[in-house]
């Protein structure tokens, strides 16, 4: 690990200031930052302790029927809050199937958001990468590349967002506020990362020094709580990423959806919002025919990246899993393995 | 750059003055506190070895960094015993046979301690393998370990009831 200053900021306005100057970074509990560090993969000159920032901490329920998520209330604590849980099950279902308790102890909701792809060429210093070291090639593009993305990437990056609270996010329109030089700004959490192009070292719409303070969910994302799911198959069924997962959130009347939410994780740089989909499952019959529709709509644009075809159709299939099982309704309690294809109602399946 | 932290650890107040901010909380406790019962094994959060109570909570302690924990209350494997009394959780896992090599128990045994009181996972063994799948073990003593969490939770369960009575 590089050597660094250390600052730990009080106040949002002094991490701002202290952040912005060139080689510096915010550190929250710093789960994926000192795990980049210890590797070498990134070496900032100054870390900016953003824990003790007062009033970031609270999960608050505003006058209109939003609410809002403090950047330093813990990955865990969110996800079993019995308020949050019950009003936006996929997203407590989705935090629970992220990382291991002691890593969701420790993490941050800002962190979640920020936390790099866990490409393997990204994390190996030996390798060509273009995201972490711009212009020197991007070696996934020939390489184990099966667990890269499908939509949205280009032939500079590969790589894939590796976050799961971020899916049900941006299907839920979820907003991301932020401090920064020039006051307070939000953004669509839809609009916070972005897709590699030629620059794929650009991860986010964030400017030198800006700092999310929380993530606000509106009135609307309530209104799925009777019928969602976050689904999402991994290659054991705890502690580790997605290998695809999807968000799904439904309105039904008398048998008809009068409102759809879906998004994708592990396909592209970003959680990806599928509006296509959506469009296809509202006004139609909630079953089968719409959801296989709305499957086949999420995934045209989609095309492999390497040795990766597979996860185009496992998308359409779970996506399809998901519209199923929110359509069922929410399940009181959050299975035994959270998000896992392989639970069922007699129990969960350890395979 | 010399920065003064105070942690309390194993309920003892600890001044520390850290030379390096880089030293985490795993490097303190072993290099710096001489309590290597926290074990280092990946040193990258992957494998649980090194899981400590921090204010209560099992984390990581090869992924914190000491100076950004000023304050904290800190619990380790060398705290959890009454004396020469085991914690009903170490009881658990000798009588259940839940280690073979030892590397991995003393994570094992905070992560299980932080699992119950959280309790979130109760005796239901999908959960409790659900709730300790961040503690690896390379001798593969899950089914043992998984019975250990099971025993424990029960006993400490019903000491919290007659505690509550």
């Amino acid at each position: 690990m590089n050597r660094f200053d250390y600052v730990r900021a009080t106040t949002a306005a002094e991490a701002v200031a202290a952040a912005s100057a060139p080689g510096a970074a915010y550190l929250a509990s710093g789960t994926n930052l000192l795990d980049l560090m210890k590797g070498g993969i990134v070496r900032p000159s100054r870390l900016v302790d953003v824990t003790r920032l007062p009033g970031l901490d609270r999960i608050e329920a505003l006058a209109d029927g939003s609410l809002r998520i403090g950047a330093m209330v813990g990955n865990a604590d969110l996800a079993h809050d019995a308020e949050f849980a019950k009003a936006y099950p996929a997203i407590a279902e989705a935090l629970l199937s992220g990382a291991s308790a002691q890593l969701r102890n420790a993490a941050t909701v800002s962190g979640n958001l920020l936390q790099r792809t866990r490409c393997g060429y990204f994390y190996d210093t030996a390798s060509r990468c273009n995201k972490r070291a711009p212009g020197s090639g991007c070696d996934a593009r020939g390489g184990d590349n099966r667990l890269h993305a499908i939509l949205g990437w280009s032939e500079a990056c590969i790589a894939t967002h590796p976050s799961d609270f971020c899916v049900p996010l941006a299907a839920f329109d979820a907003v991301v506020e932020i401090e920064g030089r020039n006051g307070h700004r939000e953004v669509a959490l839809e609009a916070l990362h972005r897709l590699p192009g030629d620059m794929p070292e650009q991860e986010s719409a964030l400017e030198p020094g800006d700092l999310i303070v929380a993530v606000r969910l509106p009135a609307s994302a309530r209104t799925f709580a009777a019928h969602s799911r976050y689904l999402k198959v991994r290659e054991r069924n705890s502690y580790a990423f997605a290998v695809v997962s999807a968000a799904a959130g439904l309105v039904i009347d008398s048998g008809m959806i009068k409102q759809a939410r879906v998004a994708l994780g592990g396909v592209a740089a970003k959680p990806w919002r599928a509006r296509a989909a959506e469009a296809q499952l509202e006004g139609s019959a909630a079953g089968p025919a719409a959801f296989s529709r709305a499957a086949q709509a999420a995934l045209a644009e989609a095309k492999p990246s390497g040795d990766n075809a597979f996860k185009i159709e496992l998308a359409q299939r779970l996506i399809v899993r998901a519209l199923v099982s929110a359509a069922q309704g929410t399940s009181e309690r959050i299975p035994a393995l959270p998000a896992s294809p392989f639970s069922s109602p007699a129990g969960a399946l350890h395979v | 750059m010399n920065l003064s932290i105070g942690l309390t650890v194993n309920g003892e107040r600890r001044d520390i003055v850290l030379d390096d901010p880089r030293v985490t909380l795993l490097d303190l406790l072993r290099e710096r506190l001489e309590l290597t019962g926290t074990k280092k094994g990946c040193d990258r959060g992957q494998c649980g070895a090194c899981t400590i109570l921090v204010d209560g909570k099992r984390i990581n302690a090869c992924l914190a960094l000491a100076v950004s924990h000023d304050g904290a209350d800190i619990l380790t494997i060398e705290g959890v015993a009454n004396g020469e009394h085991l914690h009903p959780v170490q009881a658990a896992f000798i009588a259940h046979d839940g280690f073979q090599c030892g590397f991995c128990t003393p994570g094992q045994i905070m992560s299980a301690i932080g699992l119950i009181a959280e309790g979130h996972a109760g005796d239901d063994s999908e959960r409790i393998r659900e709730g300790m799948s961040g503690n690896l073990c390379r001798c593969g003593a899950y089914a043992g370990i998984t019975e250990a969490v099971q025993e424990a939770q029960k006993i400490l369960g019903n000491t919290r009831t007659e505690r509550a009575a």
